[in-house]
């Protein structure tokens, strides 16, 4: 019965949305408030209709009802509850439900939470948000519908994958779409703002927090599945420039790129066409992934279905949907009016020069994740684009941006002391030599560009120390006056502080863990002892183990340092049987300092068992400064001011809206 | 390398073969270290043509066992990593490098990256500079009421 | 705050305009073409990897029978105006396909089959022949799969259609299907044959 239901309440819920796509338009376009107020009644009708359709696939997965195809193909009855949930969105079909689960969600929540937006704004990005819904539930319905029965029900599932019954790996969608869709809410208002004609500050004070609240998702999104291959592949390796991994990265230095532009047109008026095209963009590569990991179109390991007949419908609507919003851009962009002037050397400045490294380095990965289908379509040949080639001309890109990070949040805007600002920084810089140079000394064999690394992260970090310590007026060392300060700060800049300081703690396990990595392949037999950084490692053994649904070989490793016994470390190789599928459980002992990592594979048949031995210094800090990121983008979401939003448009009131950004930048020195 | 060094190495590497897929940590190194060494760095060069978004150091397809021991057969019989690399472009073509080639078919994957920085700096600074040469023209000109606003305001500075 | 931009002429604002438009239209531009390839792209199959000894002689190779057969395969057998060099082994399921439509070109004599055996174990490949039935005029027997790597084999099956210069004119990846023969193979070898 429920899969029955929630197919109807999909054909509802697409009925809905083809209302809400048009009548609110209209309406906008004629100034009727009954028509406009369509709009929100129908966007909460949306998401209810199909949060029930989600709740009824989740039944039918609960329940292990293997008469629908879907939870036949996805789910076992020996799964563990938490990834019979998990296995809903684990799927081509199930994820594409939870795609526009988000979707709905979002508009939904523009509609209880956007109650001070002018009502023809808010009709028209609910109108977009709706058209999107259309195409989506329409794809479900007619190409991947997830509550296809099969007669006769089978007795058991077929889908046992171990891969994916793992904690991260099972949150990690959830995450990454909350990211990926909720850049349709910046999308919508784009579009909307250029249906309007009109783009504003109070635009782009509106526009931000949406776009924050998924810019902190989809960083938790890809931060999990990062993670989660680097403790569960086995080769300690986190980033492999994969195409599905790309379609990911792609839209988050989009949306980053966005942030940071957004805040320029909220507070200068200017760089508004740059803005519009950014939160466009963002969602339409957010599009293009979808379509990449579902056509067959690109080689990876993560690709769902590969259905070329899906793919066409996806390009059809990737054409509709990106190729209308960017036609519309070309007509209507020019005419967008731009505001404040400012001199190249200003904040302004530095906020365009981070639109064009995120914007060039977005670029460049698309290139390369794109170059092979492009060259096989050309010239009928094949060419491969790894590692090296994205690390090439990322890692380049990245530099100069990390480096201005430093310098951007002290100049003024309008009008920068570029010169000013690098003497308040001299101190930082010789500090950051300092570094650089004592991390060369400490380890004599470092690469330069390792040095070159860490002279960057600590010129970052004690860089975004430096910025708080001007604001507060830390060195004039009036303790009552800083702390006064210190906690009269907006939030919104606070959220800076940690965000850019997660930056830095991120570059900086990278650098560490690339730099000062040790790796040990050899075979080992009972009583072995190998060292790796500090630390001794003997080889105790090997057996067999067996697990509920595998059978595992599981070495022991008894870890000690200067002979004191720090821990006994136990990897595991786990074969399956269904599905046939050979998974290394690494077993990893994660400090702040480093990680020491081992994998155990198959015996040489004479006693020996070959193994991986790896130290891996600060490599948990490239997490822990993703986290940081997520930290501060919410700090920064939590500002009072996103939630007031800008009063109503009155011609009078235009005076007080500018005495008020005047204000508060007084009172956040230059915020 | 002697040939009956050879003989044994290769003999080795059949015997390795013929050892099930997991196998691919059990693989004999070759004597060497700095040989191994630089066979172990060539590997994560290749790519596998089975598990193919895998370098051929980490996957566990026949197909790759088979390539890593013939780099380090190549490698033990002498050849440079330049040499190493050709024996697989040669059957493989450029597909089997993880790291794209500088070459006619390519100058615009390497290329384009560069190519788009200029032009969006291009683009930056003719709209910067249309932008200053409309602001400076905008600024010198007050309008009606601002220019009354503004005699008013010097008349109460006395 | 006031936007004074429009009194500064008119020419220059509509310049302005014009190129404005300019570089608004280049998100669409590139959209249009990535969306071409987006769509080419469809029809084709990334993980096909095109073989590079197109018009190349065939490796050197010379390898033996499999136990209890006359004849094994080596370069020098080549000789024949065309003939087909299939790549199987008995572990490949798809081999399994493809078969019914190698024993029909054998039957009809259409073409010469050789084999090459990849990684696999000679009496299994025998047991396999015996079962299913034994197309092929000669057999190589590859057990390390060196061979096929020369051949830039990758995946089983393969059949190499090789000319009478020995020369490797056509490669085809994965099972021969109905369509294959008729479409491609066929005719390839009528005219080979000429």
């Amino acid at each position: 019965m429920a899969p029955e239901l929630g197919q109807y309440a999909l054909v509802l819920a697409i009925l809905v949305a083809a209302v809400q796509a048009i009548v609110p338009q209209i309406g906008a376009y004629r100034r009727d408030a009954a028509w406009m107020g369509v709009a929100p009644v129908a966007a909460r009708a949306q998401f209810l209709l199909v949060l029930f359709a989600f709740g009824c696939l989740m039944t039918s997965f609960i329940a292990s009802d293997f008469s629908v195809v879907n939870v036949f193909e996805n789910s076992h009855s020996l799964k563990p509850l938490i990834y019979k949930i998990s296995g809903v969105w684990g799927n081509h079909e199930g994820s594409l439900l939870l795609w526009i689960l988000i979707l709905t969600l979002f508009g939904a929540a523009v509609a209880q939470f956007g109650q001070n937006l002018p009502p023809t704004l808010q009709a028209r990005v609910l109108s977009v948000q709706a058209m999107i819904g259309v195409g989506f539930l329409a794809f479900i319905l007619f190409t991947s519908n997830p509550f296809a029965r099969l007669d006769p029900a089978p007795f058991e599932g077929a889908g046992l994958n171990p891969l994916l019954q793992d904690p991260a790996l099972a949150i990690h969608p959830p995450f990454l779409y909350l990211g990926y869709v909720g850049l349709s809410v910046a999308f919508s208002f784009a579009v909307a703002a250029l249906i309007e004609g009109r783009v504003d500050p109070a635009w782009a004070r509106w526009v931000r927090p949406w776009t924050l609240a998924a810019w902190c998702c989809l960083t938790a999104g890809i931060a999990l599945g990062s993670y989660w291959a680097y403790y569960e592949l086995g080769w300690g390796g986190w980033w492999f420039w994969d195409p599905v991994e790309n379609a990911s990265f792609m839209p988050w230095l989009a949306a980053t790129a966005l942030l940071h532009s957004s805040i320029v047109v909220e507070k200068r008026d200017a760089l508004k066409s740059w803005t519009v095209l950014l939160a466009i963009l963002a969602f339409s590569l957010s599009l293009l992934g979808t379509f990449l990991v579902r056509s067959g179109v690109l080689n990876s390991v993560h690709a769902f279905a590969s259905d070329p007949a899906r793919g066409v419908f996806i390009l059809a609507f990737l054409v509709f949907v990106v190729g209308g919003s960017l036609t519309l851009y070309a007509i209507r962009a020019p005419s967008l009016k731009g505001g404040g002037l400012f001199r190249p050397i200003s904040r302004e400045g530095t906020l365009v020069l981070n639109n064009l490294l995120l914007s060039t380095a977005c670029f460049t990965v698309l290139l390369g994740t794109l170059y092979p289908l492009f060259l096989d379509a050309v010239a009928e040949e094949k060419v491969s684009v790894g590692p090296p080639y994205f690390n090439a001309v990322f890692v380049p890109l990245m530099t100069p941006l990390i480096a201005a990070l430093a310098i951007g949040p002290m100049l003024a805007w309008k009008r920068g002391d570029l010169a000013g600002v690098l003497g308040r920084l001299k101190v930082v810089a010789a500090l950051a030599v300092l570094v650089g140079l004592g991390m060369a000394w400490y380890a004599w064999n470092v690469m330069p560009l390792a040095v070159l690394g860490f002279a960057l992260v600590a010129w970052l970090a004690l860089g975004v120390f430096r910025e708080w310590a001007e604001r507060v007026r830390l060195f004039r060392w009036d303790i009552v006056d800083s702390w006064r300060r210190a906690t009269g700060l907006p939030r919104a800049s606070y959220g800076m502080s940690m965000a850019h300081l997660g930056v830095a703690l991120t570059v900086f396990g990278i650098t560490a863990s690339e730099a000062w990595q040790e790796e040990k392949q050899v075979i080992m037999r009972p009583g072995d002892v190998q060292t790796v950084s500090d630390f001794e490692l003997t080889f105790v053994g090997a057996e067999r183990l067996p697990g509920p649904n595998y059978s595992a070989l599981a070495g022991t490793f008894a870890v000690t340092r200067d002979g004191q016994p720090v821990t006994i470390l136990q990897p595991e190789a786990r074969t399956f049987t269904n599905p046939p599928m050979e998974t290394t459980e690494a077993a990893i002992r994660t400090t702040l300092a480093g990680d020491l990592y081992t994998v155990v594979g198959e015996g040489d048949g004479q006693g020996g068992y070959a193994v991986r031995l790896y130290y891996k210094p600060m490599v948990i800090w490239i997490w822990l400064g993703t986290l940081a990121m997520m930290i501060g983008g919410m700090i920064s979401l939590s500002d009072r001011r996103h939630r007031i939003g800008a009063p109503a448009r009155k011609p009078a009131e235009t005076a007080d809206t500018d005495r008020d950004s005047g204000a508060l930048a007084a009172a956040g020195a230059g915020d | 390398m002697t040939r009956s060094a050879l003989a044994i190495l290769i003999g080795a590497a059949l015997l390795i073969l013929s050892l099930p897929a997991f196998a691919i940590f059990t693989e004999k190194p070759l004597a060497d270290p700095e040989q191994e060494a630089r066979a172990q760095h060539l590997m994560r060069e290749f790519r596998c043509l089975v598990c193919q978004n895998q370098a051929i150091s980490e996957s566990h397809a026949d197909l790759a066992s088979d390539m890593r021991a013939i780099v380090r057969e190549r490698i033990a019989a002498g050849d440079d990593n330049e040499a190493v690399r050709q024996y697989f472009i040669d059957r493989y073509g450029d597909w089997v490098l993880l790291d794209p080639p500088l070459n006619r078919k390519t100058i615009l994957l390497w290329a384009g990256g560069g190519v788009i920085l200029l032009v969006g700096i291009g683009l930056i600074f003719i709209r910067m500079r249309r932008s200053t040469r409309a602001g400076a023209q905008g600024q010198t000109a007050l309008s009606d009421v601002e220019k009354a606003e503004l005699e008013r305001l010097m008349r109460e500075q006395g | 705050m006031t936007d004074s931009a429009e009194q500064g002429g008119e020419t220059p604002a509509r310049r302005r305009g014009r190129t404005g438009l300019l570089f608004a239209l280049l998100p669409v531009a590139a959209f249009v073409v990535i969306g071409v390839f987006l769509f080419r792209g469809l029809s084709l199959d990334p993980s096909e990897i095109y073989s590079v000894l197109i018009d190349k002689p065939a490796p050197a190779f010379d390898l033996a029978p499999l136990p209890g057969k006359e004849h094994g395969l080596a370069t020098g057998d080549l000789t024949q105006p065309v003939q087909l060099v299939n790549v199987f082994a008995s572990w490949c399921v798809a081999c399994r396909v493809e078969h019914p439509l190698l024993m029909e070109l054998k039957r009809n004599g259409t073409v010469p089959i050789y084999g090459l055996n990849y990684k696999d174990q000679p009496q299994a490949a025998l047991n396999w022949l015996r079962n299913f039935g034994d197309p092929y005029d000669r057999i190589g027997s590859d057990l390390n799969g060196r061979v096929g790597i020369d051949f830039g084999v990758y995946g089983v099956p393969e059949t190499f259609i090789v000319n009478g210069e020995g020369v490797i004119v056509r490669k085809i990846t994965g099972p021969i299907t109905p369509q294959i023969l008729q479409k491609e193979l066929l005719p390839l070898i009528a005219e080979m044959q000429k």
